[in-house]
């Protein structure tokens, strides 16, 4: 049964955080009436648990289904969902290269956000056509006009003939479905040239083996089909092909030119699957490989340490799992003196780190201990050798450093005029270098800054956020490396050095964060029997100290038949919170203290 | 080894005349109908549940509540007498009741005595009217006189007297002369319990303490008020038998010693607790189900495991200043305690928190125990902890 390509769209749908993305996804799905309302869960397309306890789209997906335009005809729809947070650039991007189309969603209320250029900018560099759709009219807030003047004055779309939408309350979706059919162009390609598919996502499942998200490009692919893959150079046989429901595979005789699906090969080895490579028929090749997308830098390091220090295969295992459908993710084997046998991981950002981590313990059941998140900086040395460092503990004799370049983003915040000043001082603090400030209409300023990045990976969403009541948003890009005055600051608890505490800073805020950590680690180390000091060093000088006093005093006064049990729990809990702790030396550290020492802003 | 066939009773008596405002236990007050429903309720459950304590010798029974005091004399009176006909009540067992100055006079305290009530509890708290008044207790320094020297006129020869210290405000000063007020009595108490206050969630304390209206005493302060207590105590010849209790030689409390080397005991009323046979179980809280049908309110039968009798055997025994006995455990549970414990024990000795001696018990018998040092009772719980698993 061939299809004919003039009736597939593929397309995505691109927005700032909260705009609605997913709820419209949902509404389309149930309006293409592949599935019945009975089906449908309150939001389709984020099927892991996670996402829906916060709220955002972690990892792109696909869903397959059939419209019946006004036109009379049946159009097949790949919606291939897209994340929302600058984090996962990388994310969109691959994403959007499955694709032929976009459609664009702005809050009604909210106008334009700093992710809304971004993703469209990134939407654009795909060549992509984008159309806008205006959501939320249902808000008493909402001003559509002024939204689709800021779209056409600010990104340089039409905009006057945008969908007005609720997708919450599916009004007007069915105008955007007509327009997915008349603004997205349908896929080009030649089903009987070479085959030349882009692997844009995959999962690992124990019974098939690794499952391949691809958009075929050009040539077909059927069950039999022997493929290579042109990265790894891996060539397998062809079980299955098919496309996606809403939450499941269906299988299909074939995928040619322009359609979106997934292969089957029995491939066992996760390594042997790279997202962004290009899927093409081992007898009949083609040409070239696709333009891989932009392959992303980890941005983000920090250490990854099993709890229970036996579980380090089942770490392996997990973060190579997590891997193949995430290729961002990177990790290597590094040991700690304070953590034992643990995995140096580099990540895009915070919230991305925070998400892995959370994901390894809920769908890995692993209990985790993070270290002090970092950036890669380069240690130029005497000897003309240039270090990436991503972990501060490998830090050279400083007498062996020439110099050392830290990471730089230009960085753009959108912000309404009342908090320009806040937000400004925020900037200031962190290092920023003020570069200019557009204003977008009467109310709100563009911001430029370049901001060290090890200044912004912390706090600074929720610095942002908390200054600006949460009026203002966020984007920024890796503009490059230059020479800062670092320095290593160490942290002494009961004078030994904890290395998975260590961190690199800027000289000038040494002697504050240094105060700050001691300052947070009082707070969560629980008194021991003992005094125990906390101190922080540069180069062997200490800059600040705090001291956890002894216990002096931990008693039940009463203890009587009626209580017993319960006081035999209150016992019980002391000793679970115990658990959860690291003993280094003669102390015991919680092992959320190895993070939560990073938020340090304290003008919440 | 304890022993098995003995048994303790005791009555939950759940009224008082105010609730203090430290107070977390199972107590309001109520109308004095309620109040004789509740006496009659608590005898149909101890004469329904009688068959539970066959063949055992009752070597204590204790009123406490509330303020047990608060209900009508020929109430308890009436109860005690019943309970005799069903329950094999020895002839020397001890027979306690907690009372409040404020709730007694002479003809009640001498009708308690005709029943064969031997030992009494009285709440003072504090000798300093501003202390009781923050407390929100009901009485003053010389209502607490007259209760107890009336105590003593009706023959009473073994009393208790319940002190705190940690008051919100409380100096060591004030601490120490509480003591000596205590002491000046002349008889001195044969008993005295003195706790450091605990903030329990869910009383107007916390509540206070949360809205900064009161604060804590520090720790230091806590633990020197503590102190005090112990020096001044043993000078006075009282000897710390447990964390919060002291007593003249031969006046601890029996019935509380039951509890804390793991002796059957019964409870009656609403919220009450028994151990029978290594089963914990207990009463529902609310009082008007248990008015309805006081043999229906048993819930959470929880049997205790090998392991967790050998928990409770240290938790609870170990707050006792002469700890626990080497052979006593090798006798319960036939492995010693170094076998179950020992790594634990080895630990906490090194670091001064437990002590081990020698020490003859009331059979002349001499075994090795193992106890809290006073460091150790200072942070026992740290302690105790480490015994669970």
């Amino acid at each position: 049964m061939a299809v004919d390509q003039s009736k597939i769209r593929n397309f995505c749908i691109v927005a700032h955080i909260d705009h609605g993305k997913s709820t419209l996804a949902d509404r389309i799905i149930e309006m293409t009436g592949l599935l019945t309302s009975r089906e449908m869960q309150a939001q389709v397309l984020d099927n892991m648990d996670l996402e829906r306890e916060r709220g955002i789209t972690i990892k792109a997906q696909a869903v397959r289904t059939v419209y019946r335009a006004k036109d009379g005809e049946e159009y097949i729809f790949n919606l291939i969902d897209t994340p929302g947070h600058v984090d996962f650039n990388y994310e969109v991007s691959r994403s959007l290269a499955a694709c032929d189309g976009a459609v664009l969603v702005v809050d009604a209320a909210q106008g334009i956000e700093a992710q809304t250029l971004a993703n469209v900018y990134l939407a654009l560099d795909h060549d992509l056509d984008v159309f806008p759709v205006i959501n939320k009219i249902d808000l008493p807030s909402a001003d559509p006009e002024r939204v689709k003047e800021e779209i056409e004055d600010v990104i340089g779309l039409e905009a006057q003939d945008a969908p007005l939408i609720s997708a919450k309350n599916g009004v007007g979706v069915e105008e955007v479905l007509e327009q997915i059919v008349k603004k997205i162009p349908a896929p080009k390609g030649c089903p009987e040239n070479p085959l030349q598919a882009l692997i844009f996502d995959c999962i690992y499942d124990s019974y098939k083996g690794v499952i391949i998200f691809c958009r075929v490009m050009e040539g077909t692919v059927r069950k039999g089909t022997r493929i290579r893959m042109m990265a790894t150079g891996a060539r397998e046989e062809v079980v299955e092909v098919g496309y996606f429901g809403a939450g499941q595979f269906i299988p299909c005789e074939e995928l040619s030119a322009g359609m979106v699906g997934y292969i089957t090969a029995s491939i066992k080895n996760v390594k042997d699957t790279a997202v962004g490579d290009t899927v093409t028929d081992a007898d009949n090749p083609c040409a070239a490989p696709l333009p891989g997308y932009k392959k992303v830098q980890s941005m983000v390091y920090c250490g990854l340490y099993p709890a229970d220090g036996a579980k380090y295969p089942d770490l392996r295992d997990a973060l190579e799992k997590l891997q193949l459908n995430d290729a961002s993710l990177q990790y290597e084997p590094e040991t700690s003196v304070a953590l034992g046998f643990g995995f140096r991981c580099g990540f895009l950002g915070l919230l991305h780190l925070e998400i892995i981590q959370e994901r390894l313990e809920r769908e890995y059941g692993l209990d985790l201990v993070t270290t002090a998140p970092g950036v890669v900086y380069r240690v130029y040395k005497t000897d003309g050798t240039l270090i990436e460092l991503t972990n501060p503990a490998n830090l050279p004799d400083p007498s062996t450093i020439e110099h050392m370049e830290e990471p730089i983003v230009a960085a753009e915040i959108m912000v309404s005029s009342e908090y320009i000043g806040s937000i400004m001082e925020l900037c200031q603090e962190r290092r920023g270098r003020y570069l200019g400030m557009e204003y977008i209409e009467g109310t709100r300023a563009l911001l430029k800054y370049d901001l060290p990045l090890n200044e912004i990976i912390y706090d600074f969403f929720d610095a942002l956020k908390s200054r600006s009541r949460g009026y203002a948003s966020f984007d920024y890009d890796i503009k490059g490396y230059e020479p800062s005055k670092l320095v290593k600051l160490d942290i002494l608890i009961n004078r030994e050095e904890v290395d998975a505490l260590s961190f690199i800073v800027h000289a000038d805020s040494a002697y504050e964060r240094g105060r700050k950590m001691c300052e947070k680690l009082k707070d969560e180390i629980p008194r021991h029997l003992f005094e125990i000091p906390i101190q922080a060093a540069v180069g062997g000088k200490i800059i600040a100290r705090e001291t956890v006093k002894a216990m002096r005093k931990d008693v039940l006064a009463k203890c009587y038949g009626g209580d017993i049990t319960r006081k035999k729990k209150l016992l019980e809990k002391q000793k679970e919170g115990k658990k959860r702790m690291r003993q280094i030396g003669s102390v015991e550290i919680p092992q959320k203290a190895f993070m939560s020492v990073l938020k340090l802003d304290d003008r919440k | 080894m304890t022993e098995n066939r003995e048994l303790e009773l005791y009555f939950h008596i759940p009224f008082c005349v105010k609730k203090c405002l430290y107070c977390d236990f199972l107590s309001q007050p109520a109308s004095p109908l309620v109040q004789e429903r509740y006496m009659e309720a608590l005898a149909r459950e101890a004469l329904g549940r009688a068959e539970e304590a066959e063949g055992r010798k009752v070597v204590s029974v204790f009123f406490g509540g509330g303020t047990p005091s608060v209900v009508e004399a020929r109430l308890i009176c009436g109860l005690l007498q019943n309970l005799r006909e069903v329950y094999g009540i020895l002839p020397e067992a001890e027979i306690t009741i907690e009372v409040n100055p404020g709730t007694v006079d002479a003809e009640k305290l001498s009708a308690y005595r005709e029943a064969g009530i031997n030992r009494l509890s009285i709440g003072l708290q504090s000798a300093d009217d501003g202390e009781l008044a923050v407390l929100g207790r009901i009485h003053t320094w010389q209502q607490f006189l007259e209760t107890y020297y009336a105590a003593r006129k009706a023959g009473f020869a073994n009393i208790n007297v319940d002190l705190m210290s940690a008051l919100p405000g409380q100096t060591l000063e004030s601490c120490r002369k509480t003591l000596e007020s205590v002491l000046s009595l002349q008889p001195a108490p044969e008993h005295i319990s003195a706790y450091s206050l605990i903030w329990e969630e869910g009383t107007p304390f916390y509540e206070m303490e949360k809205k900064g209206i009161l604060s804590q005493a520090p720790e230091e302060l806590d633990r020197q008020m503590y102190r005090e207590t112990k020096r001044t105590l043993a000078k006075a010849g009282y000897e710390r038998y447990e964390i919060s209790n002291y007593a003249r030689a031969g006046y601890a409390c029996r019935h509380n010693l039951g509890y804390w080397k793991r002796r059957d005991y019964l409870g009656f009323g609403v919220g009450a607790a028994s151990l029978l046979e290594n089963v914990r179980f207990r009463n529902a809280d609310g009082l008007s189900r248990y008015l309805e049908n006081p043999l229906g309110c048993r819930e959470q039968a929880q049997a205790l495991t090998l392991e967790e009798q050998m928990e409770e055997f240290l938790f609870l025994g170990l707050r006792m200043t002469d700890g626990v006995g080497f052979d006593d455990f090798a006798d319960c549970f036939s492995h010693s305690l170094e076998e179950i414990y020992g790594p634990v024990i080895e630990k906490n000795l090194r670091q001064g928190l437990l002590r081990r001696c020698w020490r003859m018990d009331g059979a002349g018998r001499r075994q090795e125990m193992l106890a809290l040092t006073e460091f150790g009772l200072d942070v026992a719980n740290y302690v105790m902890a480490q015994f669970l698993r």
